[in-house]
């Protein structure tokens, strides 16, 4: 790790102020992302500004919506009875990120923000149509997805929080990639009162994506059979050491249909 | 305090200390004044130094010191030695080109070691080293076996024609030869082990510490065998004598075998710190030990069979490429030659075998012995043959193990591969392995499976290995540049506790715990006043060390041996004290008493009369009760055994689960069986993970791409099933405690039980063999091409 200045301001302000003063400044929040990279001396931030306490964790459950502040730990998703009652397929999707150390440490808000192409939350984010405030505006998940590793947050802007609409139903299957445990391939099915939606995690070259033929098929009928027979072209999808495209292609199917048949 | 002796499951002493984070390890240590090194390595597989210029990194912050290969020739020190040599089928010796500790020419993998910089922190030293500017010319580069050998390959050292280390054979070829000629069907399996990188928990670590008034080294490390370390650092790399040299091994977590070698990072702390006359300590962080720790595995082989009509195995014909890296680590030549072809009877009485084995140098980490070390490969291999040859003769797998095993009266055995078999009884461990298996209700389970759309497999391997290494004549015989004796120093204190220095090495296996059981048997001492002592060169008088499985079989019968001495001198003070012939004197459960009478002196009576000898046979017997012995085994230990696994395999995604896993191993005499227990289900836990998981993956050029976490797969706990392990043992005929070991059954054994369990399970879609490991996306397109012949038929 490379030397750096360490700030933890109090407020969200503070904090934009901090990193807008430094162009080299960077924010953390669990650290789970920022650590491991900063300790494999692959980024060199002047300053660190730790967001532990500028007030953005918790969980409030709305009419038809749950909304969840940007330094909510996935432990903090996957217990909480909110979510598990709104949105369980959500709560399921944290439980099922990384390991319980990391679920201690790791936010939403960091989650989001890094936009890993094998992260979990983009998935959930991106099916139930989420919107992701943040210091300046409010984006529609749609657009804050960018490609990988790349979101609409421009430099000295912070997510503060997360509203996912509810769902009358919903599920997300991962498989697992043996080594890291993040998605080799992650499906998020969701039916909410926007309609049905498919995102893909784990698989894409440009990141979450929408299965918009998946989309098509289950908007007639929400089925597993519905989408037998949708086939994934592997041809923009990521192959390497641990899955060719070929194979993530057909974890789709495999997951997405697993995904249709759970979804409550 | 219940019964505590041998066959006791008592709790392991050490374990509050390891578990409650107050174990002391290398890295725990520190001295006055330290500063710490940081490795520049290459971060290619083959290229040319043309220059390093060092100037902004001594001009970095805190730096003390950088130094290249070029200051450590100046210095005149010596390159890495490796303690044996394989000599070619003509008798020549094998290739054996220079180690270098820092690279002086060339770097030859990606991770050798270029430079070091010492400096005041971690930090600052790792800074400067990024700073070390070096030119390199690249050179084209090979990682891969038969690349290696192909025509034309590029050269990992330009002295090794073909990059062959050793063209080796043993058996007899003739013989063989005739076998197959007359024999009415013959097998073949072309087969891959893969390569592993062993991942101990603990990182190596390395300080070295110069005393300038007495001229005394001290080096702590991360090591299997200090002893070791300090004469070959000290004979062949530093040039520095035994009575200034102190090598000192701490708590160590894990090695399975990978720190047992002389490693670069060992002579460079202890150097520099002589140099610099500071203390200098270097630790070595994960992503360094993917790509400096020796690997282990890699071996391309062929194994036919000749069969009569009854399926009995006539001969056996092996040969195998065996990747040794780019160097030769300590003990990486003997693994693929010794501890490999000599095991391939298994527990067969194959009349006839015949074994060729080159071994290659390649732009990789250099290979050595892992957790089996040449036994895995070799049980792998034949157990593999054994499940084919029974699909392909249509004799059922379990029946044809039968047949060819060797009879219980037919010890001791002698293996057409050089080693005698002292005892065993495989019919007994593969009775007692189907039975706890329920092997016979399988059928039943596997419909079941189907009914739920999964495949559902069960695999058997009945193994052997050689293991309590060993007898130095035979190994010197065969190439050893060392003996493979250990040596115990058993010290009775005047109040009667005990110490026990032993050169065996603990680095989790339960020492402690074990030994200390040994000392309550023979001696009577409680639990409590038994303390084992080991690690430290300064305070055991030799040793060499822990790996293959040796340190009951020979470290404990080192004790057992100054024991004997121990009493024997103890029986002459209390005939002395109570007036009687020695030999009249019997010893047992800590007292000495003269048979037929109810006189009676305990341990520490004698032990108090021996320090403070008043009333002492003075004239015959020296003072104090301290015994040392050198036990050199007479022959190896062959612990076998059965192995059972139940797979089932989700045909739309690839994946195994391991659904149930059993473990009947032979290991001789159990001393502390919760221990037996926990050392099998280790072992299996690493096996399942090199039968399923674990890949060591270089490119074509040796780009290490499986570098991280993230991309080698350790297995973990959900990874793995209820492990039934049990015992049914035969003992030792030659150690006095008829002990066997059981440090490595369990990786042995287990990955061809789960291979063959995975291969049954896919028994219809038309597969003869697959390569470890028997990953997902692996076993999908096995499926995947499998389906349509399923659908025909
Ligand atoms: C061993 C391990 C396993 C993991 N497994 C998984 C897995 O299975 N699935 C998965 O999805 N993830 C996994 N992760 C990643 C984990 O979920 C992290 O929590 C997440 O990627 C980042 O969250 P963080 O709070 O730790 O962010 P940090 O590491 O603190 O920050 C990450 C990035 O986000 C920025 N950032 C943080 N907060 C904000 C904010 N509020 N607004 C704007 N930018 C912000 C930071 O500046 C930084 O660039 C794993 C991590 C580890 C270490």
């Amino acid at each position: 790790m490379y030397d750096f200045a360490y700030q933890k301001p109090s407020n969200v302000a503070d904090a934009v102020a901090a990193l807008g003063a430094d162009p080299e400044a960077k924010a953390v929040a669990g650290g789970m992302t920022l650590i491991p990279v900063l300790k494999q001396r692959l980024n060199r931030p002047s300053v660190v500004v730790d967001l532990a306490k500028t007030g953005l964790a918790g969980i409030t459950a709305g009419a038809g919506s749950i909304t969840i502040g940007a330094m909510t730990t996935h432990a903090a998703v996957a217990h909480s009875a909110d979510v598990q009652r709104v949105i369980p397929a959500l709560a399921a999707l944290a439980g099922l990120i990384g390991d319980e150390q990391v679920r201690h440490r790791g936010t939403i808000g960091g989650s989001l923000a890094n936009n890993d192409p094998a992260a979990d939350y983009p998935a959930a984010a991106l099916a139930l149509g989420a919107t992701i405030t943040t210091t300046k505006r409010a984006i529609k998940a749609d657009d804050f997805f960018q490609g990988m590793f790349t979101t609409a947050l421009e430099p000295d802007e912070l997510i503060t929080k997360v509203e996912f609409p509810a769902a009358t139903k919903a599920n997300y299957q991962k498989f697992r990639n043996p080594a890291s445990r993040y998605a080799i391939v992650g499906v998020f099915v969701a039916q909410t009162a926007a309609g049905v939606r498919v995102a893909v995690t784990g698989a894409g070259q440009g990141g979450v994506f929408r299965h918009t033929a998946m989309e098509a098929a289950l908007s007639k009928n929400f089925s597993a059979d519905a989408i037998a027979d949708v086939v994934t072209p592997a041809d923009d999808l990521n192959g390497d050491i641990h899955a060719s495209s070929e194979y993530r292609a057909h974890l789709i199917g495999v997951m997405a249909r697993r995904a249709v048949a759970a979804a409550a | 305090m219940g019964f505590e002796g041998i066959g006791a499951a008592v709790r392991r002493k050490e374990d509050l200390r390891f578990l409650s984070g107050r174990g002391h390890y290398t890295d725990d240590i520190n001295r006055p004044g330290q500063l710490y090194a940081s490795i520049r390595r290459a971060d290619r597989p083959h290229a040319r130094i043309k220059g390093i210029d060092t100037a902004a990194a001594k001009a970095s912050p805190g730096v003390a010191a950088v130094f290249t290969g070029a200051d450590m020739a100046a210095d005149n020190i010596g390159g890495l030695p490796c303690g044996w040599q394989i000599h070619n089928k003509d008798g020549s010796p094998m290739a054996e080109p220079p180690h270098p500790v820092l690279a002086v020419d060339k770097v030859r993998h990606v991770g050798d070691p270029v430079a070091v910089v010492i400096a005041a922190t971690r930090q600052q030293a790792k800074d400067a080293a990024e700073a070390l500017v070096i030119d390199y010319e690249d050179l084209p580069s090979i990682a891969g076996l038969r690349d290696a050998i192909a025509p034309g390959a590029p050269l990992v050292h330009d002295e090794v024609a073909g990059n062959l280390c050793y063209d080796w054979h043993i058996g007899d070829k003739a013989l063989v030869d005739a076998a197959f000629a007359r024999a009415t069907k013959v097998v073949k399996l072309d087969l891959e082990n893969n390569r592993l990188i062993p991942n101990a928990m603990e990182p190596r670590a390395a300080l070295g510490d110069f005393d300038s008034m007495s001229g005394d080294y001290t080096l702590f490390t991360t090591s299997q065998n200090p002893h070791v370390i300090r004469l070959l650092m000290g004979a062949f790399v530093l040039h520095i004598p035994e009575n200034h040299l102190r090598v000192v091994a701490p708590d160590v977590g894990g090695g399975f075998g990978s720190k047992i070698y002389h490693y670069a990072e060992e002579a460079i702390v202890t150097w520099a710190a002589g140099k610099l006359k500071r203390p200098v300590k270097w630790t070595a962080d994960r992503s360094e030990s993917f790509m400096s720790d020796a690997h282990g595995r890699d071996h391309v082989s062929t194994a036919e069979m000749a069969l009569d009509a009854d399926g009995h195995f006539l001969a056996l014909r092996v040969s195998t490429l065996a990747n040794m890296g780019a160097y030769l680590s300590t003990f990486a030549p003997c693994v693929p030659t010794y501890l490999y072809a000599t095991l391939l009877a298994g527990v067969y009485k194959t009349p006839a075998i015949y074994v060729e084995v080159k071994a290659v140098f390649t732009n990789s980490v250099p290979v050595d012995a892992y957790r089996g070390a040449g036994r895995p490969e070799a049980t792998y291999l034949l157990e593999r043959l054994v499940d084919v040859i029974a699909r392909e003769t249509g004799i059922d797998r379990v029946e044809l193990r039968r047949r060819n095993f060797i009879a219980n009266d037919a010890f001791p055995y002698q293996t057409p591969v050089a080693l005698q078999y002292d005892s065993g009884d495989y019919t007994a461990t593969l009775n007692a392995a189907l039975k706890v298996a329920d092997y016979a209700g399988f059928a039943q389970r596997r419909a079941a499976a189907a009914a739920r759309g999964k495949l559902r497999g069960i695999g058997v391997s009945t193994y052997l290995e050689a293991c309590g290494i060993a007898p130095s004549a035979v190994v010197g015989s065969l190439g050893a540049r060392a003996g493979l004796y250990e040596c115990a120093n058993i010290r009775v204190h005047p109040t009667g506790s005990v110490t026990v220095f032993t050169g065996s090495h603990s680095h989790g296996q339960g020492h402690e715990t074990t030994f200390a059981q040994l000392v309550h048997s023979q001696l009577g001492v409680a639990m409590d006043q038994i303390e084992i002592v080991h690690g430290d060169t300064d305070k055991i008088p030799f040793g060499m060390g822990t790996y293959g499985s040796r340190s009951l079989a020979v470290g404990g019968s080192a004790m057992v041996k100054a024991m004997d001495k121990v009493i024997a001198k103890g029986r002459k003070i209390a005939a002395h004290l109570m007036e009687a012939a020695v030999d009249d004197v019997e010893f047992k459960d800590g007292k000495f008493t003269v048979a037929g009478t109810d006189k009676s002196r305990a341990l520490a009576e004698i032990s108090l009369a021996a320090y403070v000898p008043h009333n002492y046979p003075i004239e015959e017997l020296e003072p104090g009760l301290e015994e040392t012995a050198f036990y050199d085994p007479k022959n190896f230990t062959y612990p076998g055994g059965c192995h059972i696994a139940e797979v089932e395999i989700d045909p739309e995604t690839g994946v195994t689960t391991v659904i149930n896993f059993t473990a009947v191993d032979d290991v001789g005499r159990v001393i502390n069986p919760m221990i037996v227990e926990g050392q099998v289900q280790g072992g299996v836990a690493q096996g399942i993970g090199q039968a399923l998981l674990e890949a060591a993956i270089y490119d074509k050029s040796g780009q290490l791409l499986s570098g991280s976490m993230m991309d080698y797969t350790m297995p973990r706990a959900d990874n793995l099933p209820n492990i039934t392990v049990g015992t049914e043992s035969t003992l030792c005929t030659h150690n006095p405690l008829g002990v066997k070991g059981c440090g490595e059954v369990g990786a042995i054994g287990s990955p061809p039980a789960i291979m063959n369990a995975v291969v049954d399970a896919l028994a219809d879609y038309g597969v003869r063999h697959i390569e470890m490991p028997a990953t997902a996306p692996k076993l999908w397109s096995i499926i995947q091409a499998g389906r349509p012949r399923l659908a025909a038929e």
